[in-house]
């Protein structure tokens, strides 16, 4: 599923495949029980199930509300060809998939603002709207329960040359010659940037929020894009059965396309097509045997609820992972075996501890945000949790190109103000300037863009990308900004982009697991991942928390080595408990203790601090209330 | 402009629709907040529910025995789904939680309809809701007042339940950090099927009492369930009186849009859920940061 393209006849195996069976289908398929106008039918609903496998599938929103866009799109072009205000049936098509993407457009604007459950809730319920309104406000112009009968069918050409595509096999080819440039343009959404960064909003929606991409408009643009298919859908459906029927806007409608996907498979593009042509073979079919005539959404919703329990990919998810699997097992063995290598020898063989300095270069150039000195400063940050105040005005400054680090006890508020810096926890009150441009109520991507970027305390992967997809994602967020819509570019086309990943890469030890997925990474290698994400967005100012947690000495001496290589180039921020390390590596030091400053200066200085001492020390010197 | 007795007519129908709402949101809503799970099987319970009415009236010549032993039904249907189906999906995603019960939804919908087929079946009036009431100028349906007086009777029962009582506290502290709940000790799965268990009564009562009033069909359940959804998002995510509130409101804004236009009815309903999400997301009694 969704590999990337090895160029040559290869990349183009699914499309094939799809081809030949559309080829083949009308020959074979009627022995089995379909009829032409039968498959035409799937492949209608296999029409709407590829923009809603972009949307479910892919991004992982469930959309109980696709019937509206059907719908929109079926009414408008059917309304506009009955009244005669468009001839053109080719025109009115266009029109009605206009229509239903901008009534996607509206309808996403207000649900993806909510996520999981409520998402599902108001598709459903803007789904309900468009069915109360095509029935009763619009029932002049919709024939409300009736319907619009007479809606003519296409015509290719004109005059006396003027094929009419009629009932039967010309409309089976025109619905399989659109459904195969449908998902031809499909796979090309799934494989560019903007897929790519889509299936990483369903692996993990904060973390690409966090390094710079805008997860709202991209939630948005799948959104539009399932509801233009739709609308496409509906359009042609008016056409093919000559009547415009209102059920098109049912919560049935929408129903029945979601089992339909989750039968045949989500995120496989043809799944819903599939789930499709199992439902409707049912239907036809189990009617057609004495008894059975009412228990075939029985049968249906049984082997539904079976699905959902136990085999959750679908029919072509489960031979899609089948085959997988058969072919990647070797090299995830081999991926599983070194893990274990090095969890079991604490250490790892590919890194050197002493390995010589080396600037980190990286392709990506980091824009110039100003030449000021200072790259960044907190000017009296606070945030309070009710009467806890967690951070209670702190001021200090990290000069440009310094490692910077944060120290103090547990609970002295690090990861808090940490937060505050990248705007991830806004303030209750003081500002955080970057270069001098405040990023404090601008948010975490919007700071992320302007070059802060954070590795986390717990790591914030995508667990089932590999090394390299990983660090595309972060990799791109800064090279495309916060919104693109590159939907036909391959996601590995950009080259700086490639390149920085190759550097990124090696100064990561990590170019022979370049294509394992990250959950497969031994902890420490996550780690490194979860550093090396932040670093491949080219931030001016990187933050670091807590980087060599849980980490075996062998494995700290790398990453230290590692982060002193960053901080030649790079302004660092580091917190960070194993003191050594922080003496070793930072320049300056700023000390917290119970969400307050206590001391700023150089590591000789700190280190000699009394204050500083005392509070490490805790009780020691007892004039500290416990 | 209506006349005012039209208007307060319809401002009783909406009590009526709005009391029935504010029950059949109560169940989806402790359900929601406790266990975490949007049942998609809720509409189908609904009609579930209005067939146990019209098979238990067949039995037995009184209402009140009929909706005693149908409440025992639901009760033991409510145990079985969760023992059998729903607790496996706690741990699961949100949408697989989803389509698990909306795929319950509709085997329950379709052994309705294969053991009474598609047509509607007609519920009788108890013989103590017969008739219509002087009320001054109005004259409105027995049966419908008696449901609105029933219907609050039993959101009153639910509300002493969840804030009068231990189980009440255990699912209210449920709703607000279930983790919490079993760290302190508390048997949290049985709290969950207890609560599944009232919730699918709370539906099925809620079905059985408005069957008499309305064609008994097994899709009756579909659009009072989209309905019931936006009483949810309007009152707040889990919260029981946000439910009872937000039941009310879209009651009467239903009934009173159709006093002025019934084509708008429904329309107006959704409208005020967009309005409502761009002023305050988070519902009415719900609070930020919660789904």
């Amino acid at each position: 599923m969704m590999r990337p393209r090895s160029g040559g006849l290869r990349g183009w195996l699914p499309e094939l495949a799809v081809l030949c069976t559309l080829i083949v289908a009308p020959i074979v398929f009627p022995h089995l029980g379909f009829s032409t106008d039968l498959l035409t039918r799937v492949l209608n609903w296999g029409l709407i199930g590829l923009g809603f496998d972009i949307l479910f599938g892919l991004t992982g929103l469930l959309s109980f509300g696709q019937a509206a866009f059907f719908g929109v799109g079926g009414f408008v072009s059917a309304y506009l060809l009955v009244s005669h205000t468009v001839d053109s049936v080719w025109l009115a098509l266009a029109i009605g998939t206009v229509a239903a993407g901008l009534f996607g457009l509206l309808v996403g604007w207000f649900a993806v603002r909510r996520i999981g459950i409520y998402f599902t809730m108001i598709t459903l319920a803007f789904g309900q709207m468009a069915y109360f309104i095509e029935n009763s406000p619009l029932s002049e112009y919709t024939g409300g329960e009736n319907g619009i009968p007479g809606v003519p069918v296409p015509v290719l050409g004109f005059g006396a040359n003027a094929i009419r595509i009629s009932a039967g096999m010309p409309m089976y080819i025109l619905f399989a010659a659109i459904f195969f440039l449908g998902y031809v343009l499909a796979r090309r959404i799934v494989g560019s940037p903007v897929g790519a960064i889509l299936l990483a909003i369903k692996e993990n929606t904060g973390r690409v929020a966090m390094l710079g991409h805008n997860v709202p408009a991209y939630k948005l643009t799948a959104f539009v894009i399932a509801a233009l298919y739709a609308g496409l859908a509906g359009g042609l459906l008016g056409s093919f059965q000559s009547y415009m029927p209102p059920d098109a806007f049912s919560l049935e409608t929408s129903g029945q396309l979601v089992v339909q996907t989750i039968v045949g498979g989500a995120g496989t593009l043809i799944g819903p097509l599939v789930g499709a042509a199992v439902w409707l073979w049912l239907r036809d079919n189990l009617q057609l045997i004495p008894g059975f005539a009412i228990l075939w959404k029985l049968v249906l919703g049984i082997a539904f609820i079976i699905l959902v329990i136990g085999l959750r990919r679908g029919i072509c998810g489960e031979i899609a992972h089948w085959w997988n699997e058969r072919r990647n097992l070797a090299a995830a063995r081999a991926a599983e075996a070194k893990t274990e290598t090095i969890e079991a020898h604490n250490t790892d063989p590919i890194t050197k501890p002493v390995a010589p300095p080396k600037d980190v270069r990286l392709t990506l150039a980091e824009p110039t945000t100003g030449d000021s000195d200072i790259a960044l400063e907190a000017r009296s940050l606070a945030r309070h949790y009710g009467g806890l105040k967690a951070v209670d005005g702190v001021s200090f400054k990290v000069r440009r190109g310094s490692i910077h680090a944060v120290i103090g006890p547990n609970g002295a508020g690090k990861s808090t103000l940490f937060k505050m810096l990248l705007d991830e926890v806004s303030p209750s009150s003081g500002e955080v300037l970057l270069f001098g441009e405040k990023v404090t109520g601008v948010g975490v991507s919007r700071a992320a863009q302007l070059g802060i970027a954070k590795s986390n305390q717990l790591n914030q992967l995508f667990p089932n990308l590999s090394v390299r997809k990983n660090l595309r994602i972060a990799a791109l967020a800064r090279r495309r900004g916060p919104m693109r819509f590159d939907l036909l570019r391959g996601a590995g086309s950009i080259p700086d982009v490639e390149e920085q990943i190759v550097s990124i890469l090696g100064l990561l030890n990590l170019v022979e697991r370049a294509d394992t997925p990250a959950h497969i990474l031994a902890y420490g290698e996550k780690r490194r991942l979860e550093i090396g994400m932040a670093l491949a967005t080219s931030p001016n100012v990187l933050l670091l928390d807590e980087p060599l947690a849980g980490m075996s000495p062998a494995e700290r001496l790398a990453t230290c080595a590692f982060i002193r290589d960053i901080g030649r180039s790079r302004t660092v921020v580091i917190v960070e408990h194993d003191l050594d390390a922080i003496f070793e590596l930072a320049e300056r030091i700023t000390v917290l203790y119970e969400g307050r400053l206590l001391a700023d200066g150089t590591a000789d200085e700190i280190r000699r601090n009394p204050a500083v001492q005392d509070a490490y020390l805790g009780g020691l010197h007892a004039h500290e209330p416990a | 402009m209506p006349s005012w007795p039209v208007l307060i007519s319809q401002a009783f129908n909406g009590l009526a629709l709005g009391t029935l709402l504010a029950l059949v949101s109560s169940g989806l809503t402790i359900i929601l907040g406790t266990l975490g799970v949007l049942n998609f099987a809720h509409g189908a319970l609904f009609a579930v529910g209005a067939y146990a009415a019209f098979v238990l009236l067949q039995y037995t010549s009184s209402f009140v025995l009929a909706i005693v032993v149908g409440c025992g039904f639901m009760l033991v249907l409510g145990f079985l789904l969760e023992r059998i189906i729903i607790r496996y999906f706690y741990d699961r995603p949100h949408e697989d939680q989803i389509l698990v019960t909306y795929g319950v939804g509709i085997v329950l919908v379709e052994c309705v309809r294969a053991a009474f087929g598609g047509n509607a079946q007609r519920v009788p009036v108890p013989s103590w809701g017969q008739g219509a009431t002087q009320m001054g100028f109005l004259i409105y349906p027995t049966y419908r007042l008696q449901l609105i007086a029933i219907i609050a009777g039993l959101l009153l029962s639910l509300y002493l339940v969840l804030y009068r009582t231990s189980m009440g506290l255990v699912v209210r502290a449920g709703i607000e950090n279930p983790g919490m709940v079993g760290i302190l000790g508390i048997n949290v799965r049985r709290a969950f099927l207890l609560v599944f268990a009232i919730g699918v009564v709370a539906v099925g009562l809620a079905g059985m009492l408005y069957a008499p009033v309305v064609a008994v069909t097994p899709d009756m359940g579909a659009n009072f369930m989209a309905q019931s959804f936006v009483v949810i998002v309007l009152g707040g995510l889990g919260s029981f009186p946000g439910a009872v509130i937000g039941g009310l409101i879209a009651g009467e804004i239903i009934s009173l849009t159709s006093a002025f236009n019934s084509s708008y009815s429904e329309v107006m309903l959704y409208a005020l859920m967009a309005v409502l999400l761009i002023m305050r997301p988070q519902g009415l009694f719900g609070s930020e940061g919660r789904a």
